[in-house]
């Protein structure tokens, strides 16, 4: 039952990725991108990390890619292709990335053959709720979560640079 | 599936094929039911019935840029308040926390602190101001 | 998982998923009569007694008419559109608890469908996405009204999300969950009560987490005083001008579907969800409250669509971001440090 779901759910989520690399008209990909966000999260959940599987709805599927269709709207510009230039070095770079991509993918599936599920008992702390987490983030991890604070920080600040290059005050 | 509670999420997948089913027939009931005589007036993009002028495929104000992307980064760091909200009384009351106590509520602070700088920037700066 | 549970689990949705519909036809019936009651007009009275029969005939007439595709339109997002904007507003519904627990046929049935531990970011994480619905409609129509209409819109609504989510960690801070059923029944009479009388319902905890949840909410939902993605006097319709037939009804029901979750929210959250006197002894009660709590708070609603002229553009941003995050901000930190010292 499980393994079902999850290869019928593999299947999408990798379908629409290829969607993404596919669609020529990047309004298409970006929306192609939330069904692989969304087959993603339910991995997740049967991972049992459950708060990430949330987590990976609420910020990805409803507001980075909300910001990628911003954009693709506000550039509104589908019908004139948006002109690439060709460089043709990087064509011949690019193969022996992928296959190194791949190699890598083979080798992490070659060590990792069988992931013990966390088994829980009834009345236990359970992995990936949202107490774990809120947990693990003040205790293992509290300097990469401040670090993540002050990330978040530069980020507003880069924003409002980019953004206000052009004859602003 | 081993884990008390995990197949509790099984009903959105069960609610999202039912309205994804309610969908697509409503949509097919519209194509299909209702009469259908298309003139090339009626096709034509709504202006109040004067002829369309130019397109609406015209760039946007940036304006609607800058909301999503502090939409973004405020929307993570919300998701960082979520954990540290639900964990923070249990931690206060729990023996087996109660030296990590201020380690909670501080770490929180200067996160907080930080997003408040944060949107005191941009208060300054003149961003929030619809009408710049 | 039994097949018993998946049973249980498809009735119940196909129950309430029955029990919506005929509310949202029937809020449309009740919002022009609260319309017609507050401007002193009638509001629709002709079909059937009272006019009760009036969403019948508006369905009806929603599916025979005509279904226009325009020319400019990219068709396929045209078409996509409108199940973008209902299907997310449909799946919330999952894990608001309606009740306690009754006995029917013999065996204890819970009245909520599902309960999981991160419930509320689901209803958030849906919530968020229904943006995209209003989004596509409003780039897809090639129409300079609902391009503008969909990108207020979308604005409005993502920037309102913000405080929206951060009035709700104040919530959190105080029930310790994000499992709507157990937020529910910490507000309950098991917890006992302050002076003896006074419910321990997070509102009297939270007041201003309550103003900022509420004036977001409204927001959300696109309801005057925020209804600037639909300002019929600039905008025509906003980014459903082009839509007609069913697929215009999609939209209207998703917004009433929203409704429905906004004020459901707010019940479960600040007003103790289903709790109320006498539901030891007789569970159905506390469907009555949920049900009957939940109206109180559409007719609000109601009211003041009603009573309230429209926000400009600026002024409803420079609220959003200037107001209501700050606060709910500082509300936090309060409500944090409070915590800190009382326990």
């Amino acid at each position: 039952m499980e393994k079902a779901l999850f290869i019928i759910i593999a299947v999408i989520a990798v379908a629409a990725a290829l969607n993404v690399l596919i669609q020529r008209n990047p309004l298409y990909s970006a929306l192609s991108l939330i069904g692989t966000m969304a087959a993603l999260s339910v991995l997740y959940v049967m991972l049992r990390a459950q708060f990430i599987a949330a987590v990976q709805i609420v910020v990805y599927a409803g507001a980075i890619l909300v910001l990628f269709i911003f954009v693709i709207m506000l550039l509104n510009a589908p019908k004139q292709q948006l002109q690439i230039d060709k460089q043709k070095g990087l064509r011949y770079l690019a193969i022996p990335l992928a296959g190194l991509l791949l190699a890598e993918a083979f080798y992490v599936v070659w060590r990792v053959q069988d992931i013990a599920m966390p088994v829980v008992k009834e009345g236990e702390e359970a992995v990936g709720t949202t107490w774990s987490v809120g947990v693990a983030l003040f205790t293992h991890y509290l300097l990469p979560f401040q670090v993540a604070g002050v990330l978040l920080l530069m980020a507003l600040i880069g924003a409002v640079v980019l953004a206000r290059r052009e004859g602003d005050k | 599936m081993d884990q008390p509670g995990i197949t509790n999420y099984i009903p959105i997948l069960i609610i999202f094929a039912l309205a994804v089913v309610f969908a697509t027939a409503m949509i097919a009931m519209s194509r299909f039911m209702g009469r259908n005589r298309p003139t090339r007036e009626k096709l034509a993009p709504y202006e109040c019935g004067v002829e369309p002028v130019g397109t609406a495929r015209e760039r946007q104000s940036v304006k609607f840029y800058l909301v999503a992307i502090l939409f973004l980064l405020f929307d993570v760091e919300v998701v960082f308040l979520l954990p540290w909200a639900v964990v923070f009384r249990k931690v206060l009351t729990s023996p087996e926390y109660q030296h990590l106590k201020f380690v909670f509520y501080g770490g929180m602070m200067v996160f907080l602190f930080l997003l408040v700088v944060g949107l005191i920037y941009e208060w300054r700066k003149g961003i929030l101001d619809w009408n710049r | 998982m039994t097949t018993d549970q998946l049973l249980e689990w498809t009735i119940k949705i196909g129950v309430i998923f029955f029990i919506l519909l005929t509310t949202v036809a029937y809020l449309s019936y009740v919002e022009r009569r609260v319309a017609g009651w507050i401007q002193l007009r009638v509001g629709p009275n002709r079909v059937g007694p009272f006019g009760l029969l009036q969403p019948l005939a508006d369905g009806l007439k929603f599916i025979f008419k005509e279904d226009i595709i325009p020319r400019e339109a990219s068709k396929w997002l045209y078409l996509i559109a409108p199940a973008a904007a209902i299907i997310p507003a449909l799946m919330s519904f999952i894990v608001i608890p309606f009740g306690s627990s009754v006995t029917l046929f013999g065996r204890e049935i819970t009245l909520h469908v599902t309960r999981f531990d991160v419930a509320l970011l689901y209803i958030l994480g849906v919530g968020s996405v229904g943006v995209y619905g209003v989004m596509l409609a409003g780039w897809s129509s090639n129409n300079k009204y609902s391009l503008l209409g969909g990108l207020r819109s979308s604005a409005q609504m993502i920037s309102y999300e913000l405080s929206l989510g951060a009035s709700i960690v104040g919530v959190l801070l105080v029930a310790g969950s994000l499992d709507l059923v157990t937020i529910v029944e910490a507000q309950g009479a098991t917890s006992g009560y302050w002076l003896g009388f006074i419910p321990k319902w997070n509102i009297f905890l939270q007041p201003i987490g309550f103003i900022i949840f509420f004036l977001s909410a409204m927001a959300e939902t696109n309801r005057v005083p925020f209804d600037l993605p639909e300002a019929e006097a600039e905008l025509v319709a906003g980014y459903f001008t082009e839509y007609s037939s069913m697929k215009f009804a999609m939209f209207f029901m998703s917004e009433y579907f929203h409704l429905i979750t906004v004020t459901s929210m707010a019940t479960t959250l600040y007003f103790g969800g289903w709790n109320g006197p006498f539901i030891a002894e007789y569970p159905f009660l506390s469907l009555v409250y949920f049900v009957l709590k939940v109206f109180i708070f559409i007719f609000i609603f109601m009211w003041i669509r009603f009573t309230m002229p429209r926000f400009r553009y600026d002024q409803l941003m420079a609220l959003g971001w200037k107001v209501l995050l700050p606060a709910s901000i500082l509300n936090l930190i309060v409500t944090a440090t409070v915590i800190l010292f009382v326990n």
